[in-house]
């Protein structure tokens, strides 16, 4: 727990690129998965089965595969990201932060979408029916009556989503990125004789991410629950 | 889709329209896809001697025999998790409020701890002295196994929830003690509605599996580390790697969703939610 305690300012800098890395591709593959299932539900047969195959081969590919992808082989074929380079205080935002930004958004916004058509699919057809034959237009339909119910239902899979999202992070460990697991990895080399002290105390900072982030979301679904 | 929850039946004006859309992004996928095959044919990616490891024999069968591992890493993993998880599951369900609560905070632990931190931890300190390989073989079987079987705890819990009350009530009426109405009455019906959730489970095992390279590649990683050395061909190997996931992926997912209509029909799949009370009621009643 010694050297826990001695390097707690290098543990909370790499929980700062855990919580950067969280909130840049969270907020970006909402966006992502936002865009992806209104093709996914969309009338246009093409765009569904374009989005359907997207999220199909994404969803099964192992998050770290996406990260090899962009990290080692897209800069073969001239995609690469080596001109993000700024610097904010003591955050590096250098071409590995923008890979493991975009390896993240890409894995997670299929999951997102997913999760929203999850909430979708969980509107009764009655509703849609029953609005309908009260006379409301189309738009009145969506916005009064089929979208509140599939935006509520879809908090929480989107939640476990963002939850997992903050757990993938620790895969830019693999990649370059200096985040909690990579600290972590670093400090077990250093101190091989307090292997479980350092272990337990970047577990349970993760474990209080997470149950920050599932405290937040449960807050929001009862402040958003109507009965 | 006729008259879903979201569209009514099209009129003509709107059909003459989504063809036009439909067009429209037929031509934008169709560009895209081809900027992408341009890409990868103006850097000499179609190249025959950058694939020719993934059809030359020897090649062939280090592929083969890494995909092996890999599969039995997860298969190993899944089996640990199944009874990882009856056991905490069970106990999640103790009438023993101590037993309840080390079983909530072993299970909301591992849930909660990344996996490739539980990878490292094992590789160094559980299995820090066995050879390479074999320790890193090894620690993603434990390392999956405790995370898995962290998630299939809370599976099992709702699966037993999810059998109506009636059942044990009905139980007890005749006369059952506690370890058979669990034994005889909920579990045989528990786990018929969460076979699908398990198999889906060894889908996140199987991608799990490949974490493993942040300390030694093992399995499909090893292929994607080494491979490209002798034949610098990235690219190629990234696909066919991906590529050995997602099929064992679709045939996995197609499992679940074939065991899911044979033995449970229609119901929903059963779900666990990351974020327990509220959306666990809803599940519960």
């Amino acid at each position: 727990m010694e050297a826990f305690i001695n390097e707690f300012p290098e543990v909370l800098q790499a929980f700062g690129y855990t919580v950067l890395l969280f909130l840049c591709s969270g907020v970006l593959s909402l966006i992502g998965g936002t865009i992806l299932v209104a093709m996914r539900v969309g009338p246009i047969a093409v765009l569904n089965k374009a989005a359907a195959t997207y999220v199909t081969l994404v969803r099964n590919t192992p998050l770290l595969m996406v990260f090899f992808f962009f990290q080692f082989a897209a800069p073969k074929i001239g995609i690469n990201l080596k001109f993000v380079d700024v610097h904010i205080g003591s955050f590096d935002f250098t071409s590995f932060f923008a890979t493991a930004v975009v390896a993240l958004t890409l894995y997670t916004s299929t999951f997102v979408c997913e999760a929203l058509r999850s909430g979708v699919n969980a509107v009764p057809l009655g509703q849609a029916e029953a609005a309908r034959a009260i006379g409301l237009p189309f738009s009145g339909v969506m916005r009064e009556v089929v979208l509140p119910q599939a935006f509520r239902a879809s908090v929480p899979p989107v939640a476990s989503t963002l939850i997992a999202l903050l757990k993938n992070t620790s895969v830019a460990a693999v990649f370059g990125v200096l985040e909690a697991a990579a600290q972590m990895k670093i400090m077990t080399n250093n101190h091989a004789d307090e292997r479980w002290g350092i272990f337990l105390g970047v577990a349970l900072l993760y474990v209080v991410l997470v149950e920050l982030v599932s405290l937040v979301a449960i807050s929001f679904e009862r402040r958003w629950r109507i009965a | 889709m006729a008259a879903g929850v979201l569209f009514d039946a099209p009129g003509p004006k709107t059909v003459a329209r989504h063809r036009i859309y439909t067009i429209i992004s037929l031509v934008v996928i169709v560009a895209a896809l081809a900027f992408a095959v341009k890409r990868l044919a103006d850097a000499g990616q179609f190249a025959y001697a950058l694939w020719e490891p993934f059809v030359t024999p020897q090649y062939l069968t280090a592929l083969l025999e890494a995909w092996l591992d890999t599969i039995i890493m997860a298969v190993l993993s899944v089996l640990g998790a199944v009874v990882f998880g009856v056991v905490f599951g069970i106990s999640k369900l103790s009438d023993h409020r101590p037993v309840r609560w080390v079983s909530w905070l072993v299970v909301e632990f591992f849930r909660a701890v990344p996996v490739i931190m539980l990878m490292i931890f094992c590789f160094y300190a559980v299995f820090g002295d066995m050879p390479i390989a074999r320790g890193a073989f090894w620690s993603v079987v434990l390392a999956l196994t405790l995370y898995n079987g962290a998630v299939l705890a809370e599976v099992f819990r709702a699966g037993v929830n999810a059998v109506p009350r009636g059942q044990a009530e009905a139980a007890y009426a005749i006369g059952m003690r506690k370890a058979q109405v669990m034994n005889i009455v909920l579990l045989p019906q528990a786990v018929k509605i969460m076979i699908p959730a398990i198999i889906s489970q060894c889908v996140v095992a199987l991608k799990d599996t490949s974490l493993i390279l942040i300390v030694f590649g093992i399995g499909l990683t090893k292929i994607a580390k080494q491979l490209p050395l002798s034949f610098n061909n990235i690219v190629p190997t990234t696909i066919v790697v991906a590529a050995c996931y997602i099929v064992t992926n679709l045939v996995l997912t197609w499992l679940a969703n074939y065991v899911q209509r044979k033995f449970v029909g229609e119901k929903k799949v059963l779900q666990v939610s990351m974020v327990a009370d509220v959306g666990e009621a809803k599940t519960t009643l």
